[in-house]
């Protein structure tokens, strides 16, 4: 009887022991608290990165002195007008630093558009987001024509082939088109924040992180004084695009628009369907895209909207003394001449 | 045999004991990990798992009508309206309430407030809350938290409906100050514990105020701070900072871009989470080294907005003080403190 005691007592001492082994090896609370799983969970705040500023020496903003007083800065419902003064961009260009921020601009260079491109990447290369990380989406029907401009450390430039249209206001409409399905596609996985510009214009001064937000939107240089009856919406009620004469903030330009990747494949992909229903019901809005990101940001308020600094013409409008600088100017054209061949 | 039936009821048990223990720890496995706070200056250990509501839509409007902003204006006598850093300064006259109304109703946001009710002063809630009915968030459903060492001094004031208040009992302190500081670790604390299933933005205001004017979906944004209205006119070197290098809330003679007010802050909740936590932590370390900062948490906030700018600042009209003449550029007073003794108060 006394070995089977001992026999007994050892099993049940074993058993005890593996017991305790097992609870403390498969509970989930074993796992220190410095293990990357817990440290990655804690860094999880949506989609705005947490980001410590250093230590920075610029001029004390004064509350009692508006930065500009010739021009509204801030919209009726608190978006950011960007002007000239009325940024710091040295606290922006940290913030957008700290965040490895990386930029896609998209150009549609296509049939004889193409010229303009070398110009276009150039001037990009001095004065577009300078001293970060920049990828250049170029759309091209002619792969071979797209010139080699050197790139700075941290940009590169991919070419990505589209088919084309006989009407120019059509390779215009499609480039919404275009631009959702690659934003699904690609650019949600490579780029934070998207601008999709224009290819027959150049970069004069500077245009950098300011403008990013989630979504943005670019005053026309023909109508930033108008009164909103006075702007070039479409007001035939037929079509997707139709604002009514007493509705509209602003007449935002489709030459320069942008915001992070998620704003933007929404935007194009609201325009382009808006465009295929008009399009089945045998209607083209007056300024084609133009017209639909209209609708879309009359009922989506952009986040930032950029002054026409971003988006001008000196041969048509000169230099008007509110315009501190022109960043983002046209190129002289022959429109008969480039839109059709 | 009666050791016999002994040992095998003792094997028996120890049989079920192990495997319910097993049962238990796989049944662990399955549940949702919580991790329980430690109280040392160490980050990493001080966290919480916290699951956030979906993202939001952006402002999407339906169909409204409303005057089209006017872009070339000369306005000689405002106050500045947005930041270097392109953050909107509210005030009256920057925003259209009804435009943004539009925009934010949809949304079904709830908007928490915090506000700490603490020995004397549980005299100010009924006055605070009253005006919050009439002028706070009109139209939104509203949590009202409030923090007390004395629960039943707290008045019954009636709510509208979808505004609900809740009484949470914390520990008093016989020194104001520390009730100040603490308030920092009660607010991280409580979002991590339940305000974060509740609102989508919290607000952190002082209870001896009172609201005059409203306050709207205009003040709502990522991270929001107010300007304290003694030093909105006066150069950052008069801005009482603190100014001891050993302080974790020193600021630097060059440094600074507005001095704003402990009383109002706010933002999403997992802003002001991450922004009460880590003022929190900066006391603490101040703590171990024997040193409490010029202002308390307001020193710590400021130190912290520095380095961290809040996405949106709420002019002086959002925290005034009474006892200050109202100047021509502040158009209108929406929360103002309450004309009070203040050493009967803080004894």
């Amino acid at each position: 009887k006394p070995k089977c005691y001992s026999l007994l007592a050892i099993i049940l001492l074993t058993m005890l022991i593996l017991v305790f082994f097992s609870s403390g090896l498969l509970s989930p609370r074993s796992q220190t608290p410095g293990s990357p799983e817990v440290g990655a969970r804690v860094k999880e705040l949506d989609h705005l990165q947490v980001v410590t500023l250093s230590r920075m020496v610029y001029p004390q903003p004064k509350v009692l002195t508006p930065c500009r007083k010739d021009v509204l800065v801030v919209t009726p419902w608190l978006a950011p007008i960007i002007w000239e003064g009325t940024f710091n961009i040295g606290i922006l260009n940290e913030q957008f630093r700290l965040q490895n921020a990386t930029i896609g601009l998209t150009v549609f260079a296509i049939k004889k558009y193409v010229v303009f491109l070398k110009l276009f990447l150039e001037t990009a290369e001095k004065h577009f987001m300078v001293g970060h990380r920049v990828t250049y989406y170029v759309f091209t029907d002619r792969p071979a024509d797209v010139p080699r401009v050197a790139l700075g450390a941290g940009r590169r430039l991919v070419v990505l082939t589209v088919g084309t249209y006989a009407r120019w206001q059509d390779v215009s409409m499609r480039r919404m088109q275009a631009i959702s399905d690659f934003s699904e596609r690609r650019f949600r996985h490579e780029v934070d924040y998207l601008v999709c510009a224009d290819v027959d214009m150049q970069f004069d001064d500077h245009v950098g992180v300011e403008i990013l937000s989630p979504l943005f939107g670019t005053l026309h240089p023909g109508f930033y004084g108008s009164s909103r009856e006075a702007f070039t919406y479409e007001r035939r009620p037929r079509s997707q695009a139709y604002i009514s004469r007493d509705e509209g903030d602003f007449y935002y330009m489709g030459a320069f628009f942008g915001g992070s990747v998620q704003e933007v494949t929404r935007l194009s992909k609201a325009c382009h369907q808006a465009m295929m229903v008009d399009q089945a019901n045998g209607i083209e809005a007056v300024w084609h895209d133009e017209s639909h990101l209209n609708k879309y940001l009359l009922y989506h308020k952009p986040t930032k909207v950029l002054s026409p600094e971003y988006m001008w013409d000196k041969q048509l409008l000169g230099w008007p003394a509110v315009m501190k600088k022109l960043r983002y100017v046209a190129v002289p054209k022959n429109h008969q001449e480039i839109r059709n061949r | 045999m009666h050791r016999r039936r002994l040992a095998l009821g003792l094997g028996f048990c120890l049989l079920v004991g192990t495997s319910l223990s097993v049962l238990w720890v796989y049944i662990e496995n399955w549940l949702p990990v919580s991790y329980v706070p430690y109280y040392l200056p160490c980050p990493e250990i001080f966290n919480m798992k916290l699951q956030y509501k979906e993202e939001k839509p952006l402002l999407l409007v339906t169909q409204t009508q409303y005057p089209q902003p006017k872009l070339l204006e000369h306005r000689p006598t405002e106050l500045l309206t947005l930041t270097p850093w392109l953050a909107p300064i509210v005030s009256e006259g920057t925003f259209n309430p009804e435009l943004l109304q539009h925009i934010y109703q949809p949304l079904n946001l709830t908007i928490g407030v915090t506000v700490f009710a603490v020995g004397k002063y549980t005299h100010f809630v009924q006055l605070f809350l009253e005006s919050a009915e009439e002028f706070f968030m009109r139209g939104y459903r509203v949590c009202f938290y409030i923090f007390t060492d004395d629960p039943t001094a707290i008045p019954r004031v009636p709510l509208g409906p979808g505004r609900h208040l809740s009484v949470i009992p914390i520990q008093g302190h016989s020194h104001w100050e520390e009730i100040s500081m603490r308030r920092m670790e009660t607010i991280s604390q409580h979002i991590a514990r339940r305000a974060h299933r509740e609102v989508d933005y919290l607000f952190c205001l002082d209870v001896d105020m009172v609201f005059r004017n409203p306050w709207g979906p205009e003040t709502l944004g990522d991270l929001v701070a107010a300007i304290h209205p003694g030093y909105y006119a006066v150069p950052r070197l008069q801005f009482p900072y603190e100014r001891r290098h050993v302080s974790a809330a020193f600021v630097a003679d060059s440094e600074g871009d507005f001095y704003y007010g402990g009383a109002v802050f706010g933002g999403q909740v997992a802003k002001v989470y991450e922004f009460t936590r880590a003022c929190h932590m900066a006391i603490l370390a101040d703590k171990a080294n024997g040193i409490m900062a010029a202002w308390q948490e307001e020193s710590h906030l400021n130190r912290r907005f520095i380095s961290h700018k809040p996405s949106k600042v709420l002019s002086p009209e959002y925290l005034w003080d009474d006892r200050k003449p109202q100047p021509p550029s502040l158009k209108l007073i929406r929360f103002s403190t309450l004309d009070k003794d203040t050493s009967w108060l803080k004894s």
